[in-house]
């Protein structure tokens, strides 16, 4: 499950709250199961967000980062455009949701 | 000859039932308190906040699956409850009930489980599956705010009496019933925490400690394990009826799944 909180429509040059959030358990590797063996770890990578195309926000995940990883970044609306959220594990597996945004 | 006697004696007292029941105990009505009021601010506004709490990842699952057509082509649970025709809005805040057909105990998970297999021609959800979670969790969600109360009388008086039993039960290793932390103790510390009530009107509720979401049974298990006593199997009968005692007991406090717990 992904969660995404970005508005619809936003005034040419007004800053916009973006927010994401990922169902993912971020199993660190450290952990051990009930027979002592390591949990294996199992974490996203990387999010990246880009408005029309270009990078607005990027972050890189650690084993440190806790399980359904939650983010709160700012953008300046310019023009009409899609927003993309999205995250890659360490398999390389991805996931992407979009949103459109109305600049008037 | 005397350390016999002794002896004789204490195993004498060990055997004893009264030993196995911790004294009877009760929170006044007025004193009764969420587990919300014993967290930290910071977690009480993880809760509040419909975005960032974590738990909502599942209730929105839970809203998918409730409006999405199983792969059989059975019915799905809204062309049933509508808001007009057998409404589930506050229905969790009732739970668990006896069901009709069969006179048993059931809680939200078991009720689902019912629903597909009666109605929709489907296998049972696994307990603690994200499907299961996420379909009590919206559920559970749509009754938020409202008060607890279960009915205890008729078919459900004997399941009454089997919660409060085991809730009074000294068990495990450690040798204590529910009652002796969560009616004795409760608003002092075990080590860094605060001990709760014990209420259950937060669950299901995403657990700092688990990292992810989880139902009541699962919790249930953890405060057996806790006092190193065997914790019973997700949805057995006994902790389905400690469900409905603790919802008597919580009776009037009101629904915040998904709640946010530590």
């Amino acid at each position: 499950m992904i969660r995404i909180s970005a508005p619809e429509s936003a005034f040419e040059g007004e800053v916009i709250e973006l927010k994401a959030m990922i169902q993912h358990p971020m199993e660190t590797g450290y952990r051990r199961d009930s027979k002592g063996d390591i949990i294996p770890r199992d974490i996203i990578k990387s999010f990246r967000c880009t408005y029309d195309g270009n990078i607005v926000f990027e972050a890189e995940f650690f084993p440190g980062i806790a399980a359904n990883p939650f983010l709160t970044f700012h953008a300046r609306a310019t023009h009409t455009g899609a927003l993309t959220f999205s995250w890659t594990d360490q398999h390389g597996e991805s996931w992407t949701e979009e949103r459109m945004l109305t600049v008037s | 000859m005397r350390r016999a006697c002794l002896l004789a004696l204490v195993l004498a007292g060990c055997s004893e039932d009264h030993d196995r029941v911790a004294q009877p105990s009760q929170i006044a009505p007025e004193d009764i308190q969420s587990g919300y009021d014993f967290l930290q601010p910071e977690t009480q506004s993880l809760q509040d906040d419909e975005f960032a709490n974590p738990g909502y990842l599942w209730v929105d699952k839970g809203q998918a699956l409730f409006n999405q057509a199983p792969e059989n082509g059975g019915p799905t649970c809204s062309s049933c409850h509508s808001d007009d025709s057998r409404p589930v809005s506050k229905a969790a805040a009732h739970y668990p009930a006896i069901d009709e057909l069969t006179g048993k105990l059931v809680n939200i998970e078991a009720r689902i489980n019912l629903c597909r297999e009666r109605y929709q021609d489907l296998s049972p959800l696994e307990y603690e599956s994200d499907e299961l979670l996420g379909l009590t969790a919206y559920l559970s969600h749509l009754a938020q705010g409202e008060p607890v109360s279960v009915k205890i009388d008729g078919p459900a008086k004997k399941y009454y009496a089997a919660g409060e039993e085991y809730f009074f039960l000294r068990k495990g290793q450690f040798n204590l019933a529910c009652s002796q932390c969560h009616n004795e103790h409760w608003g002092e510390k075990l080590r860094g925490d605060t001990i709760s009530q014990g209420h259950g009107n937060a669950f299901p509720a995403y657990r700092m400690e688990w990292q992810t979401f989880g139902s009541l049974h699962r919790r249930l298990r953890d405060c057996d394990s806790g006092i190193r006593a065997e914790p019973l199997e997700f949805g057995s009968e006994t902790y389905t009826a400690v469900e409905l005692y603790l919802a008597k007991r919580a009776e009037g406090l009101a629904m915040e799944s998904p709640g946010i717990r530590r």
